[in-house]
């Protein structure tokens, strides 16, 4: 018995290994950790990266003398997301190295080479990524800092995703020292898409909102007459430009983006609910993404004082977010509350064109309930239709969106702007958020940038 | 032409250690005698093939000439190991023989692959102990009065430890070794054997009730002490020893469910209660989520194995040296690394085999003591095989047991030498039963043919 009790452990221990080897490991050894990686380089040519149509985003090239040269066809558009490999690697760079580094060619072939001492050619890597997506939002943010992302509602694919200002990864060599130098402030490096963190302004009264739907079932009731501040103690909340409201309901005062109406309601809520919430939308914790990106938080607690409570209520205060996680915020509210986890990866291929690996879209999770996501989805609408983001109701499909102008310093002149919203037409829906750092207002500033990526998307379609 | 050796020798280290591994098994079933020399004669051309192979890939690699000394006092040694033991013991088991020299074989290639110096030290204690172990299997069939005293290295050993507990030094967490002048020794690799000898007495001599529980509060107490000193593998070792030790003597069910509960128990308790404990099962349940600290150990030898995948990375083409420790917990990452997946599940079966033909040694032995060793030592074994590979490849947490006669480590090789020449002493004292019996019986017959002989021959006599 104790023969077959410990030969039992053994088939187990080689099954488990087996299993190891066939199914876990190609997962497990793409990691950035795996420095093993490097060592393949030594045999593999490394693959090019592809936008989702073909079109070649990264490729090697093997100069005269044998020598090998990463090269970016659109220069400094992508630099970001697909990112750079000769010092270090990031982006797309690093979530394919492995990849880009193996090589499904034909095993006959392989073995030949190995022998010859030749390199094999690395697999291909297709990605979600949209080149006219991708120039739109890339041009449309010329000249300023900021980010955009582009999400496709179901499926999660990231369609485009760009970072002002930006670098040329096949300069990066060159440029490396310049780049990392004290003197350059605007951390072109840095993935602002992912990496920034800013106040979300106007953008995070959709969450104040769905709180406040959650805690009151009579929200339609709400009314609020707007004087162009409100006063809780010694602190004053100002509207955008000190503007009079009026009279106002719910859905007027989400639209017009009312400070006084959610000041006053962010000293309502329940802060353990609204924490709760906010944990529900990923703030505070890891997002299912694989390249790096920096957490939102939200800190609220039952000691915060009111005039915490009340800039929290309108998004500025403690809170902070990046632009990808607002863009997946908008996105769970057009696909029904569910989120679809962001990804890059489109599938891989050999060489030869030989189909190894797709990647398939991934559910998250619900965000919120389907009913809470279609109210969310209306008051949205009616900002387009007739609040901050009336610049978007003639491209004649419809849009839901929220603006947000976040102020950031003292200096209230130069404020981030915001944009974040979705096309609701029922086919191939896309979420797009804008940020733009240290300009003015939301509908000034990000709206049109916005504006010009829905176009883009009409047209393709 | 270099690279199309090394190229090409990954693929024959795979087929040559198939064929070895078929072998191990195959020769078992073989009913003629010519064809079971001819079986372990293969065994032996085919562990000095793999080992020239890989001396020779290493040399073309570095270009170092001291390889191919280092190459060659390996190969005169494991000689003088397989060609004395068959001259002194005509009548040894032959497939512990074999891979007792085929595991040593391929513990100087890895070693010598991952650090020169270490694998100098690891040969030379394996040469020392080596020529030790050739009086072993007589001192074993001496050794029958230990069976009368077993509370004195019982209680010893027990003793030792606790010494090693409160003074020791401590490597990794964990406190194993005591520093006598420049030695640093691990006494738990000794007492290991002391504990199954102990265990093997004490079982031997009675199974009443009272006296189990008296065995069973000193075998806790091992494996106390060592959960103390944190050497967690060691603990587990000596328990699970213990129980299948507990249950073959007694043949109740009921202890070792009842030891498997009370084990249960104990790991749930030293979970709550010991951080290093937590840290192993954090490190093992989701090692990517700590890999800058706990996990960094597991997951650098998940990469290594992942990327030898199943035919290696090729000897010296791989970076194994990156899994802090390597060459004590995680040699069986290198190999699979470096000689593949397919390579590395022979390895397992090979051990296999060694573990199997133990415990059917022990069980066809019929003195008490002799058989319970056999089966403690076997059990040993082929479990801490187990928690190091289940370790390696994340089957299991990892304990930072060594790999027998692979892994570095002095006091580990000598104590697994020691261990299998007494599991060959207590082999040829199961032969020696038998002729034994054999003899017995034919004495019997003689006696039998004689009486009957004479019988007639009276009756003969009788008419006249």
């Amino acid at each position: 018995m104790v023969t077959y009790l410990f030969v039992g452990l053994f088939t187990l221990l080689i099954g488990y290994f087996i299993y190891f080897n066939a199914v876990l490991s190609p997962d497990v050894i793409n990691n950035p950790y795996n420095s093993r990686q490097d060592t393949f380089a030594d045999r593999i040519v490394r693959g090019n990266i592809l936008a989702s149509d073909g079109t070649v985003l990264a490729r090697t090239d093997i100069n005269s003398d044998g020598t090998e040269t990463r090269s970016y066809p659109f220069d400094n558009m992508f630099a970001h997301v697909v990112g750079y490999s000769t010092r270090g690697k990031t982006g797309i760079e690093s979530l394919a190295n492995f990849n880009l580094l193996t090589s499904n060619a034909f095993i006959g072939e392989r073995i030949v080479n190995e022998i010859k001492e030749e390199k094999n050619l690395g697999d291909n890597v297709t990605t979600t990524l949209d080149v006219d997506l991708q120039r739109t939002a890339y041009d449309a943010l010329s000249g300023q800092k900021g980010a955009v992302v582009v999400l496709e509602v179901k499926t999660g694919k990231i369609l485009a995703m760009v970072s002002r200002p930006d670098f040329n990864p096949n300069r990066i060599n060159e440029d490396w020292e310049a780049l990392n130098s004290e003197t350059d402030s605007d951390s072109v490096l840095y993935n602002r898409a992912s990496q920034g963190q800013y106040a979300p302004g106007s953008t995070f009264k959709i969450i104040t909102l769905l709180e406040y739907i959650r805690e009151n079932s009579n929200y339609e009731d709400f009314d609020f007459d707007c004087k162009g501040s409100l006063t809780e103690g010694n602190y004053t909340i100002n509207c955008y430009g000190k503007t009079v409201h009026g009279q106002e309901d719910l859905k007027k005062s989400f639209a017009k983006s009312c400070n006084g109406a959610f000041a006053s309601i962010g000293l309502s809520l329940d802060t353990t609910k609204f924490n709760e919430t906010c944990q529900q939308l990923l703030f505070n914790t890891e997002l299912p993404f694989s390249i790096p990106y920096s957490k939102s938080s939200f800190t609220l607690n039952e000691s915060t004082v009111p005039a915490e409570r009340m800039m929290t209520g309108i998004g500025q205060g403690e809170t902070l977010v990046s632009p990808l996680h607002m863009a997946m915020i908008v996105s769970s509210i057009a696909n029904e509350g569910l989120l679809m986890e962001p990804y890059l990866l489109e599938h891989v291929e050999s060489y030869t064109g030989e189909n190894i690996k797709t990647f398939t879209p991934s559910v998250y999770g619900n965000l919120m309930t389907e009913e809470e996501a279609s109210i969310l989805t209306e008051y949205m609408e009616e900002v387009v239709e007739s609040g901050t983001g009336r610049k978007l109701n003639d491209l004649g499909f419809l849009v839901a969106g929220k603006t947000g102008t976040a102020e950031y310093s003292s200096d209230k002149s130069k404020s981030h702007a915001w944009f974040a919203g979705f096309s609701n037409t029922g086919e191939e829906d896309i979420a797009v958020c804008v940020l733009v750092e240290e300009v003015g207002s939301g509908s000034e500033y990000a709206v049109p940038i916005a504006r010009k990526v829905f176009a883009a998307w009409d047209a393709k379609r | 032409m270099t690279n199309l050796i090394i190229e090409l020798s990954k693929y024959a280290f795979i087929i040559l250690i198939a064929l070895y591994t078929f072998l191990s098994f195959s020769v078992l079933k073989k009913r003629d005698q010519e064809e079971i020399d001819h079986g372990w004669r293969m065994q032996n051309f085919l562990t000095f093939l793999i080992h020239l192979l890989a001396y020779a890939v290493i040399y073309l690699k570095t270009g170092q000439l001291k390889f191919l000394v280092f190459y060659l006092l390996q190969f005169v040694l494991l000689q003088a190991v397989l060609v004395l033991t068959r001259v002194i013991y005509p009548m040894i088991n032959q497939l512990v023989l074999n891979n007792m020299c085929f595991l040593l074989a391929v513990g100087f290639i890895i070693l010598t692959r991952l650090n020169y110096d270490k694998a100098v030290r690891q040969f030379q204690m394996a040469a020392i102990s080596l020529i030790f172990a050739m009086v072993i299997p007589v001192l074993v069939r001496k050794c029958l009065f230990l069976q009368n005293i077993p509370w004195i290295y019982g209680g010893a050993g027990l003793v030792i430890l606790a010494a090693v507990a409160v003074f020791g030094d401590t490597t990794s967490g964990a406190k194993l070794s005591l520093n006598i002048g420049p030695v640093a020794l691990q006494p738990s690799e000794f007492i290991k054997i002391s504990f199954v000898f102990f265990v093997a007495a004490r079982l031997a001599k009675s199974t009443v009730f009272k006296e189990v529980v008296l065995t069973t509060i000193l075998a806790a107490l091992h494996v106390i002490v060592l959960v103390l000193s944190k050497d967690l593998g060691g603990a587990l070792l000596f328990f699970v020893t213990y129980l299948v030790m507990l249950y073959v003597a007694t043949r109740k069910k009921i202890y070792f469910l009842a030891g498997m509960g009370a084990g249960c128990l104990a790991a749930y308790v030293a979970y709550f209660l010991f951080s290093h404990v937590r840290v192993r099962v954090l490190a093992w349940s989701n090692p990517f989520s700590v890999i800058d600290n706990e996990g960094y150990q597991i997951t650098q030898s998940l990469f290594a194995i992942g990327t030898g995948r199943w035919f290696g990375m090729g000897l010296c083409q791989g970076s194994p040296n990156k899994i802090p420790v390597v060459d004590q917990d995680f040699a069986f990452s290198a190999i699979a690394e470096e000689l593949g997946g397919i390579f590395a599940i022979c390895l397992i079966l090979i051990c296999m085999s060694c573990f199997i033909m133990f415990v059917n040694i022990a069980m066809q032995i019929k003195n008490n003591f002799y058989k319970y060793t056999a089966l403690g030592l076997g059990t040993m074994y082929g479990f801490q095989v187990f928690l190091t590979i289940g370790g390696a490849v994340k089957f299991i947490p990892s304990t930072g047991v060594t790999l027998p006669l692979i892994s570095y480590g002095g006091s580990s090789l000598v104590s697994t030498i020691a261990m299998f020449a007494i599991i060959q002493g207590m082999y040829l004292l199961k032969e020696d039963e038998e002729l034994k019996i054999e003899k017995e019986r034919r004495a019997k017959k003689a006696k039998l043919a004689k009486a009957r002989s004479k019988k007639i021959k009276t009756e003969k006599e009788k008419p006249e």
